[in-house]
């Protein structure tokens, strides 16, 4: 078991200089120069471009630079944003809580909806609810979220003006943010309706971000769950005279969320993607519209430490996953 | 999708009873048939749109902009679906737009996969060392959200939609090789391999033509599965302004361009998306009847 742990462990360090590597890599593809892309429309004096080359180390050969970056990102320090001039390390934490407390949402509504669904399609199986929701599921699963979105904001800001379009609060409040989660914070100002305003921003941007989760872990709790319930042991508990809610919701359910957990734990990857879409167009200040942002910008010291922030989230998480897994199902510890 | 399904073919040219035993499994999906015939329709659209189209997909007709479609007030029948903001035909564009879609898929399943199924060869007959190396690149490569690897590709390569291809295809590449590999690990155990080994094959006799074929079941499925996740990322990045550019009928391009006037055109939103959902959906449907009808453990499930 330790040496299954050791050596997964081990795979994340070439893993880790190689995304660096990527990350470096690209940044020095696009095209452009960066120093003349931060010097913006003036353009710089020749003495002051070699001045800006060596205070960002473009005069170095390129090893030494990916060797210089290296180090500091093993140092924390990922360079500091030519836009803002402030370091990205200090961007990617003052934004990424919004990403994490629109992320958790998502995660809770997809979980909260898609496990019944789930059970309930697989208990029914071949019956009208199990095809009425994975119907249901297949067409969330095949959706186009930044679409999505917009019908959203279409039916409920447009039509019905239930909900606001962008933002995670109202203007007219204003007040310290201690968690960065709009919704805890809004709640410990004790403003009247700032709270109300927190949650209703909420909203939308939830049910878009959630609805592929959803749709897959529906599917994947349906296919577990008939798994399951194909097992001895379920029979001997129906034949012992369990009542069907103890057997499906105790016996069942329990062996049908190894899997199922596995799938939550990679769709990070598909949050994080799906949170580029869902942040640019619900323009929600999270490190997902922070990056189509840079990328737009050619802010390149930002989206060489994002890309790298975001890949390295993404590894350790399904590092974490792997492992759990090992830890839950011995046949996967071989190889 | 293409070189798979050819390959498909060919395999079943020899032994006919397997394609009839294929059909017969996937014609008892009704979803799966659905699916088969709208993705027929979509591929014919995909071809002749131009032809099928009731007017150029350019052309703006400045007298009629922002018309609705033909059952609200103020549409007509010679714009079924109404126009768009600059008085150009909503179905001539999507119309026309179909073929878009369509070729991002046959593209970027058709070099994922050749690519993905090389690779995993090669990786699932090398020696260990070899072997860890592709697979820690693959794993590399899977650490980033493909949506935002692609982005930042595209903003490399420039944005257009061919750029926007390239980058989707090295995208979903990993998926085919990891797939292709798992399953020549499995296979090479088995005594068919062994005796094809003994009997004089080379490795690459045993790689592409006792191996391969007996692979192709998952990497078919994942060749729909794909198709359809390539014409989903390829309307995103449209949708982000990083893949075709206007004024091409592209659906998430048009999408991107419609955005401003959601609040007072419905039509020009609700179509495209509904085009794009549409057809991932009967991808999708296919996909899923592949799967049941090529992959026994899962049948009847």
């Amino acid at each position: 078991m330790l040496n299954y742990i050791l050596g997964r462990l081990l795979t994340f360090i070439p893993t880790f200089i190689g995304v660096t590597l990527i990350s470096f890599s690209f940044i020095r593809a696009l095209p452009g120069d960066p120093i003349q892309v931060m010097a913006g429309e003036r353009g710089v004096s020749d003495e002051r471009y070699a001045e800006l080359a060596a205070q960002y180390g473009f005069d170095q050969p390129i090893y030494v630079q990916f060797w210089q970056y290296l180090t500091g990102v093993l140092q924390g320090d990922l360079g500091t944003s030519f836009v803002t001039k402030r370091p990205v390390w200090d961007e990617f934490f003052a934004l990424f809580p919004a990403t994490l407390e629109l992320s958790l949402f998502a995660m809770i509504f997809s979980i909260v909806l898609g496990l019944p669904a789930g059970v309930i399609a697989a208990v029914n199986r071949g019956k009208f609810f199990d095809r009425a929701l994975m119907s249901t599921a297949l067409v969330g699963y095949s959706m186009p979220i930044f679409w999505w979105a917009l019908l959203l904001i279409i039916v409920f800001s447009g039509n019905l003006q239930w909900t606001p379009v962008s933002g995670r609060i109202d203007l007219l409040y204003y007040f310290p943010d201690p968690t960065g989660f709009m919704i805890i914070d809004s709640l410990a100002s004790g403003q009247k309706g700032a709270f109300a305003s927190a949650v209703r921003h909420l909203i939308l941007p939830t049910i878009v971000l959630g609805t592929i989760p959803l749709a897959v872990i529906a599917r994947q709790t349906r296919s577990a769950m008939l798994e399951v319930l194909g097992e001895d042991y379920i029979r001997t508990a129906r034949a012992k005279g369990m009542s069907s809610a103890r057997i499906n919701g105790i016996h069942a359910l329990r062996n049908a969320l190894i899997p199922v957990v596995t799938v939550i734990g990679l769709s990070v990857g598909t949050l994080l993607a799906g949170a580029i879409l869902t942040e640019t167009i619900f323009s929600w200040p999270g490190i997902g519209k922070w990056m189509v942002d840079s990328i737009f910008r050619r802010d390149y010291p930002v989206v060489q430490g994002g890309l790298l922030l975001i890949a390295v989230m993404v590894m350790i998480v399904n590092l974490t996953v792997d492992m759990l897994y090992g830890v839950i199902n011995p046949k996967i510890r071989k190889r | 999708m293409d070189d798979a399904l050819s390959a498909e073919a060919e395999m079943v040219h020899k032994r006919p009873g397997q394609l009839r035993e294929f059909w017969f499994y996937f014609r008892e999906n009704r979803g799966a048939l659905i699916g088969l015939s709208i993705f027929a329709v979509f591929a014919f659209l995909a071809i002749f749109g131009p032809w099928v189209a009731p007017h150029d997909a350019t052309q703006q007709f400045r007298e009629a902009t922002l018309q609705p479609p033909v059952w609200q007030e103020g549409g007509t029948w010679s714009h079924i679906l109404g126009t768009d903001p600059l008085g150009r035909d909503m179905l001539s564009r999507l119309i026309v737009g179909a073929r878009y879609s369509f070729f991002v898929g046959v593209f970027v399943v058709t070099i994922a996969a050749t690519g993905g199924i090389i690779i995993g060869l090669i990786a699932g007959f090398s020696p260990k060392w070899v072997d860890s190396i592709i697979m820690r690149i693959m794993d590399i490569v899977l650490a980033f959200p493909s949506l935002l690897l692609a982005l930042v590709l595209v903003a490399i390569l420039g944005p257009s939609l061919t750029n926007a291809m390239i980058a989707i295809a090295i995208v979903l590449q990993p998926h085919y090789v990891r797939l292709t590999r798992a399953s020549v690990l499995s296979e090479r155990q088995k005594d068919y391999v062994t005796s094809a080994r003994v009997a004089g094959a080379g490795t690459f006799r045993l790689m592409f033509v006792t191996v391969l074929p007996n692979c192709l079941a998952p990497i078919i499925v994942q060749a729909a599965l794909s198709f359809s996740t390539a014409i989903l990322d390829a309307a995103a990045l449209g949708f982000l302004g990083m893949g075709a550019q206007p004024p091409t009928p592209e659906w998430g391009t048009m999408l991107a361009e419609a955005r401003e006037f959601i609040l007072r055109a419905w039509w020009v939103v609700t179509f495209p998306g509904l085009a794009i959902l549409v057809t991932v959906l009967a991808i999708n449907l296919m996909g899923d009847g592949l799967r049941d009808a090529l992959d026994p453990k899962l049948k009847r499930s």
